[in-house]
C-alpha cells in the first residue's frame, strides 16, 4: 500500500471513469472524456501549469489504464482509438509497467548537492574526506564536480552543518536490482531484462508516474461474453475491503463474475507439498530450503539469482494450484486473479491457467463503478473452505508458520524470514547460496514486499490494520491438515 | 459538554478511494479523547452520490461538517476545532 494520497487517488479515480466508460452506450466517446471530464473548463487548476497540461497528463494515465504504454504514445492518438484498439486486441503484454515520463520533469536527477547551508569553514571535512577529489572550494563555498563525485556520501557525512545533501530519486531509491534509472534527458525508464516487477516504483514515485498496464477492459470484456468468468482471490484481499470474505464473494459475482475461488485453498497445497519436500530435501541432508510462493522473489532468482536454484522449493505457488483446480473444474472457464501486487502479472503471463490478473485497485474501481456496497450484501461460502495457515499466508512469517503447522514434528523446521527484498537481504541470500549455509536455520521464507503480500503495491489497506483484520478474521478457520 | 459524534463512512467508495486507512481513528480517538468523542463506523453516507462523487471520497462527518478526502490529520483537525468551540 502506498501514502502518496492524491496521486494514487488519480490513478484509481481513472480507473473508475475507464470502467464506467465501458459500461456505458459509447465506450470510445466516453473514454476520449475522462481528461475533460475530471479536469472541466473554468475549475482550479491543482497541480500542474494550465489545465491543459493536466488533461495531457491524465489521457497519459489512461492510456495506461487501458492497458498500453505511455512511452509509445506520439500524441496524435485520441483515447477514443484507444478504447477501440483496446476492445480489439485479443493479447496482452508481457511488459506491466509504464512510465508517465512528462510526469518525471519535476523531478532532479540522481546527485549530491551542496546546499546554501554550507559555511565555507576552515576545517573543511568534506574536501578532505572526499576520496575522488571532486570538491573544491569556490568563493569561499564547496562545489562538487558532478564528474568526478562517485555519489558516496562520505561528504554528506561528514560536514558538521548538514550542509550536502543527496537528491534522491525515490524510484530509483525504491528498486531493489536498479532497473529503473532517469537517463540523461531526465526521463525515467525500466529496463525489463532487469526488472522483477516489484512494483516498489509505482508506490515510490511521489508524482505517481509509474503505472501498471491494467487489463482491466480485458475482463471486462470477458464479462461481457457468454464465457463463465472465475475470479480467484489471493488470501491477503482479507482486510482490503469492507465486510468479509463471503460478502466478498457476493459482491464480486454481482459485479459480473460467474464464481469464486479462495486462493488461500491452493495456498494449502503448497504448505502440504512444500513441508513434505522440505522432509526430503533436509534427509537428503541440503542445509536449508527457501519458499517459492512469492512472484517477485521467483522473478529475482530468474534474472539475477540463478546460484540459490538449488536452495528453492520446487513447489508450485498457490495460484498455481488454485488455477489448475478452476481449469480442472471449468474448463472452458476464464480465470481472472485478484492481486495485491504487479509482480503476480509476470507469474500470470507466464502460466496459461491464468488468464488476467487484476490489482485490489482495480477490483476496487469495479465495485465504485458498479456501486456496490459490500456490507450490505448476503454472504456466500466458498465450495472449499480454506485453512487457518491457507488464510494467512498473506503476510511476513505466514508461509513459514503453514509449513511448520502441516509437519507432525513442528520443531523440526528453523524459519528464517527475509521480509522484503532490498539491496542487503539480497546480498544475504547470495551469502547464503555461496555458502550453503544458513546458520541456525533451514527454511528461509522470502517475500519481496516487506510486510509480505499486505504490503503489495495494488494492496488498499494500511499493513497494521490489514494484518489485524486477517488475524481476527483466520481464528476461526480451521488448522491445516498434517502431512504424512 | 455534549459528545462529538464521528461517523467514518465505510462504504465501497469511500473505503477504496483511502478509506481502509481511516481505521486507525478506532485506536487514536479512544485514546487522545477518551469518551469525549464517540466513533461510529457508519453504512455508505450517500456523500458520494452528490456533486462530487468519488472524487472527493473517503467522507467522514464530524457532527455535521463533512470532512472530505478525510485523513486521519484532517479528522482530527475537525475535531480540536469543534471541542474548541464548545
Amino acid at each position: 500500500m502506498n501514502n502518496l494520497g492524491q496521486a494514487i487517488h488519480i490513478k484509481k479515480e481513472i480507473l473508475v471513469r475507464i470502467i464506467k466508460a465501458f459500461l456505458s452506450d459509447d465506450f470510445e466517446h466516453q473514454a476520449r472524456l475522462i481528461p475533460y471530464d475530471m479536469r472541466p473548463k473554468g475549475m482550479e487548476v491543482p497541480y500542474r501549469c494550465c489545465v491543459y497540461k493536466e488533461r495531457a497528463i491524465i489521457k497519459d494515465r489512461t492510456i495506461a489504464g487501458l492497458g498500453f504504454p505511455i512511452e509509445e504514445d506520439d500524441e496524435r492518438v485520441s483515447l477514443s482509438d484507444y478504447a477501440k484498439q483496446a476492445l480489439e486486441r485479443t493479447q496482452i503484454s508481457e511488459k506491466n509497467l509504464t512510465v508517465l515520463q512528462a510526469a518525471c520533469k519535476g523531478c532532479a536527477t540522481n546527485r549530491i548537492y551542496v546546499t546554501d547551508l554550507c559555511q565555507g569553514c576552515v576545517a573543511r571535512p568534506c574536501q578532505t574526506t572526499c576520496k575522488f577529489g571532486a570538491i573544491s572550494i569556490v568563493n569561499g563555498r564547496s562545489v562538487i564536480d558532478d564528474t568526478k563525485c562517485k555519489k558516496c556520501q562520505m561528504c554528506v557525512n561528514a560536514c558538521p552543518y548538514k550542509a550536502i545533501v543527496k537528491i534522491s530519486v525515490p524510484c530509483e531509491d525504491s528498486c531493489p536490482v536498479g532497473a529503473i534509472k532517469k537517463d540523461e534527458t531526465g526521463f525515467a525508464s525500466i529496463d525489463y531484462d532487469k526488472c522483477i516487477n516489484c512494483g516498489r516504483c509505482t508506490a515510490a514515485c511521489p508524482f505517481g508516474a509509474v503505472h501498471e498496464r491494467s487489463q482491466i477492459i480485458d475482463i471486462l470484456k470477458a464479462i461481457k461474453s457468454d464465457k463463465k468468468v472465475i475470479a480467484m482471490i489471493a488470501p491477503s484481499i482479507i482486510g482490503q475491503f469492507p465486510g468479509n470474505i463471503y460478502q466478498l464473494k457476493t459482491a464480486i459475482i454481482n459485479s459480473g463474475f460467474d464464481d469464486v475461488y479462495e486462493v488461500a485453498q491452493g495456498a494449502d497445497v503448497t504448505a502440504n507439498t512444500e513441508a513434505k519436500e522440505f522432509i526430503e530435501r533436509m534427509e537428503e541432508g541440503q542445509n536449508f530450503m527457501t519458499t517459492s510462493c512469492c512472484a517477485g522473489y521467483n522473478q529475482l532468482i530468474k534474472k539475477h539469482l540463478s546460484e540459490i536454484k538449488p536452495f528453492v522449493s520446487d513447489t508450485k505457488t498457490p495460484l498455481y494450484y488454485t488455477a489448475e483446480i478452476v481449469k480442472k473444474e471449468h474448463s472452458n472457464a476464464v480465470t481472472v486473479f485478484v492481486s495485491p501486487c504487479v509482480a503476480k502479472r509476470a507469474e500470470g503471463y507466464e502460466n496459461p491457467n491464468v488468464d488476467y490478473v487484476m490489482s485490489y485497485e482495480e477490483l476496487g474501481a469495479l465495485f465504485v463503478a458498479k456501486k456496490i456496497q459490500i456490507t450490505e450484501l448476503e454472504e456466500s461460502k466458498y465450495i472449499v473452505e480454506s485453512s487457518k495457515q491457507g488464510r494467512n499466508f498473506g503476510y511476513s512469517g505466514g508461509v513459514a508458520e503453514s509449513v511448520k503447522k502441516s509437519l507432525k514434528d513442528e520443531d523440526s523446521v528453523k524459519p528464517c524470514i527475509i521480509n522484503g527484498l532490498n539491496k542487503d537481504s539480497i546480498k544475504q541470500l547470495k551469502k547464503y547460496a555461496a555458502s550453503g549455509v544458513c546458520e541456525g536455520c533451514n527454511l528461509v521464507e522470502v517475500m519481496c514486499c516487506e510486510g509480505g503480500c499486505i504490503g503489495g503495491n495494488a494492496t488498499l489497506n494500511n499493513q497494521k490494520t490489514a494484518k489485524k483484520l486477517i488475524d481476527n478474521f483466520t481464528q476461526n478457520s480451521e488448522d491445516i491438515k498434517k502431512v504424512e | 459538554m455534549e459528545k462529538i459524534s464521528v461517523k467514518v463512512c465505510t462504504g465501497t467508495t469511500c473505503f477504496v478511494m483511502g478509506g481502509a486507512n481511516l481505521q486507525e481513528l478506532h485506536d487514536i480517538i479512544p485514546k487522545k479523547y477518551g469518551d469525549k468523542v464517540e466513533l461510529t463506523a457508519s453504512n455508505c453516507l450517500g456523500l458520494c452520490s452528490i456533486n462530487w462523487e468519488y472524487s472527493k471520497a473517503p467522507y467522514v462527518k464530524v457532527n455535521e461538517e463533512v470532512v472530505s478526502e478525510a485523513t486521519a490529520e484532517k479528522v482530527i483537525e475537525e475535531i480540536d476545532r469543534q471541542l474548541a468551540k464548545q
